[in-house]
C-alpha cells in the first residue's frame, strides 16, 4: 500500500478519486500574431496576444491527464471569451460586457488526454485593454473543466486595442487667458485631438507680462474616473513635464512648443466606457515665477490609437474612411480585411 | 500637406515682436527695500523702525517711488491683515524673538545689531514675497503699508480696483 502524503496536491486527487488534468489553451496563429505589452496591476510589463475589434478568436484547449490510464469524470468542459470590467473598490463585482461561451464536452468522462477546437467568430471587442490605479478592463479566454467538487480551469489573457483613424474635424486649440493687469498669454496647439504618436506644436504669447516669470512648462495630465453619482473618484497622474522656457519674457514674445507625445506611455482617451470609468488626458500649461508662485491653465486634449499598418488601397480607405473617430467598427476590422487583401 | 498620414508640424504663425518691447525697459518692475534701522525710544519703551522703500512701474501701485518707515508689529500687522482677507499663502516673519526680551541678558537684547540685520534681511524677503503676488496687490491693507506714512488701524479693510491703464489693454 502506498504512503499518502497530505500535500495539497494530493488532498486534491484524493478528493477526486486519484485523477486529475491540466488545461491548456493554444491559439491557432500563436506563431504569426503579434502581441503587446500591456502593464499588470502590480506594475511589471508582460506580452498578450493582440486583437482588435471584429476578429475572430480561435485555437485549441488541450487537456492532459495527470495519470495516464485513469478516467477523468467531469460535468461538462468549456470555453469562455469575456470581457469585463473590474473595480478595485469593489472587486467582488466584476461586470461583463462581452460573455460569449461554446461547449466542447457535454458531462461524461475522458479515459485519455484530449484536444477540442473552438472558434469564437467575429467577436466584438468595443473597449481598449486598460489596467489604471483604481480600475482594468480585461479580455480573457477561460478554458473549464467542470467537476462536482472542484473545476478545473485555465485563464488566458489577451490585450485589445481599439483603433480610429485621422478625425475629419480637428480644430487648434487657441485662447487667451490670464491675470487682471499682471498677465496676459495666448496659447495655441495646433490639434485638439493627437494619435499616441503624433507632435503638439503650438506656442505661447505673451501679451502682458508684469511678473517676474522664472520658468514655463507644459504637463500632461492623465485623469482615470471611476464609480458614478455622488462616488465620483478622479485619480490624476502626471505623465509628463517638459520645460518650454527658462528665463522672464516680455511682451511680444512668442515660445513655440513641440512635444513628441511617443516618449510617453500614454492610452488612448476613454469616455464612459461601459457607464463604469473613464481615462482622460489634459494638457497643463504652468508658469512658475521667481517666489515659487504657479499660475496654471489645463486644457483637455483627445488622444487616440493609429493603426501601425497603412494601406494605400482604395477600397481599404474606403473602408477606413468609413469608421466613426469615436468608436471602432463593429464587424470585421478594415486593418484584417486590408491584410487578406494584400496576401490574397 | 494634407496628407493624413504625417502629422501637421509646420510652424504656427506668430505676431513679430516690434523693437520697443525688444529694448523697452521692464514691465515688472518692482523692487522693496528695508533698510536703515533706528532705534528710538528711551530705556523701556525702545523699538526699531526700518526705512522701507519701494520703487515700481506696476500700474496698480499709486506711486512710483515711496518710502516710508515701519516696525516689526506692523508687519505683523500686514500678516494678520492679508491671513484673513486674501487668499494667499502668507510666508513667515522672522521669528518675535520673545526670549531676547526677558530681562537679566548679557547681551542688548532685541537691540544686538546682528539681530537687528537678521531681522532686517527676514522683513525685506517677507514684504518682496507678500508685494509681487497679484493677489497680494488687490488688498488696501498692502497699499496703505507701503504708500501711506503711517497705518490707520481703524481703516476700511477691502480690494484695490485695477486702475484703467492703457498699458492693460491687450494689443
Amino acid at each position: 500500500s502506498h504512503l499518502h502524503v497530505l500535500t495539497i496536491s494530493r488532498i486534491t486527487s484524493f478528493f477526486s478519486f486519484g485523477q486529475s488534468a491540466e488545461i491548456d489553451v493554444v491559439l491557432t496563429d500563436a506563431e504569426t500574431r503579434k502581441k503587446a505589452e500591456h502593464k499588470t496591476e502590480d506594475g511589471k510589463k508582460d506580452k498578450y496576444f493582440l486583437f482588435y475589434d471584429g476578429e475572430t478568436v480561435a485555437g485549441k484547449v488541450n487537456v492532459t491527464l495527470k495519470n495516464p490510464g485513469k478516467r477523468l469524470e467531469h460535468q461538462g468542459i468549456k470555453i469562455e471569451f469575456v470581457g469585463q470590467i473590474e473595480l478595485y473598490y469593489d472587486r467582488g463585482n466584476h461586470h461583463e460586457f462581452v460573455s460569449l461561451v461554446k461547449d466542447l464536452a457535454r458531462p461524461g468522462e475522458l479515459t485519455q488526454s484530449q484536444t477540442f477546437d473552438f472558434e469564437f467568430t467575429h467577436v466584438e471587442k468595443p473597449y481598449e485593454s486598460y489596467t489604471g490605479q483604481n480600475v482594468k478592463l480585461r479580455y480573457f479566454l477561460r478554458a473549464t473543466v467542470s467537476r462536482r467538487l472542484n473545476d478545473i480551469s485555465k485563464e488566458m489573457d489577451i490585450v485589445v486595442h481599439t483603433l480610429s483613424t485621422y478625425p475629419e474635424l480637428n480644430s487648434s486649440i487657441k485662447m487667451e487667458v490670464g491675470i487682471e493687469d499682471c498677465l496676459h498669454i495666448e496659447f495655441e496647439y495646433n490639434k485638439s485631438k493627437y494619435h499616441l504618436k503624433d507632435v503638439i506644436v503650438g506656442k505661447i504669447y505673451f501679451l502682458l507680462v508684469r511678473i517676474k516669470i522664472k520658468h514655463m512648462e507644459i504637463d500632461i495630465i492623465k485623469r482615470e474616473t471611476t464609480g458614478t453619482g455622488p462616488s465620483v473618484y478622479h485619480e490624476n497622474d502626471t505623465i509628463a513635464k517638459y520645460e518650454i522656457m527658462d528665463g522672464a519674457p516680455v511682451r511680444g514674445e512668442s515660445i513655440p512648443i513641440r512635444l513628441f507625445l511617443a516618449g510617453y506611455e500614454m492610452t488612448p482617451t476613454m469616455r464612459d466606457i461601459n457607464k463604469k470609468f473613464s481615462v482622460r488626458y489634459y494638457l497643463n500649461l504652468v508658469l512658475i515665477d521667481e517666489e515659487e508662485r504657479r499660475y496654471f491653465k489645463q486644457q483637455e486634449i483627445t488622444l487616440w490609437r493609429k493603426g501601425d499598418v497603412v494601406r494605400k488601397s482604395m477600397s481599404s480607405q474606403a473602408t477606413i474612411g468609413a469608421q466613426r473617430f469615436e468608436g471602432s467598427v463593429s464587424s470585421e476590422s478594415a486593418l484584417e480585411k486590408a491584410a487578406r487583401e494584400d496576401s490574397a | 500637406m494634407s496628407d493624413p498620414t504625417v502629422a501637421d508640424t509646420r510652424r504656427l504663425n506668430s505676431k513679430p515682436q516690434d523693437l520697443t518691447d525688444a529694448y523697452g525697459p521692464p514691465s515688472n518692475f518692482l523692487e522693496i527695500d528695508v533698510y536703515d534701522p533706528q532705534t528710538v525710544g528711551v530705556g523701556r519703551n525702545r523699538f526699531t523702525t526700518y526705512e522701507v522703500r519701494m520703487r515700481t512701474n506696476l500700474p496698480i501701485f499709486k506711486l512710483k517711488d515711496s518710502i516710508v518707515r515701519r516696525r516689526y508689529s506692523d508687519f505683523e500687522w500686514l500678516k494678520n491683515e492679508l491671513e484673513r482677507d486674501s487668499k494667499i499663502v502668507v510666508p513667515p516673519l522672522p521669528g518675535k524673538a520673545l526670549k531676547r526680551q526677558l530681562p537679566f541678558r548679557g547681551d542688548e537684547g532685541i537691540f544686538e545689531e546682528a539681530f537687528i540685520e537678521e531681522r532686517r534681511v527676514g522683513l525685506e524677503q517677507f514684504i518682496n514675497r507678500i508685494a509681487g503676488h497679484p493677489l497680494a496687490q488687490n488688498e488696501r491693507c498692502l497699499h496703505m503699508f507701503l504708500q501711506d506714512e503711517s497705518l490707520d488701524r481703524n481703516y476700511i479693510p477691502g480690494k484695490v480696483q485695477p486702475s484703467s491703464d492703457p498699458e492693460a489693454r491687450c494689443a
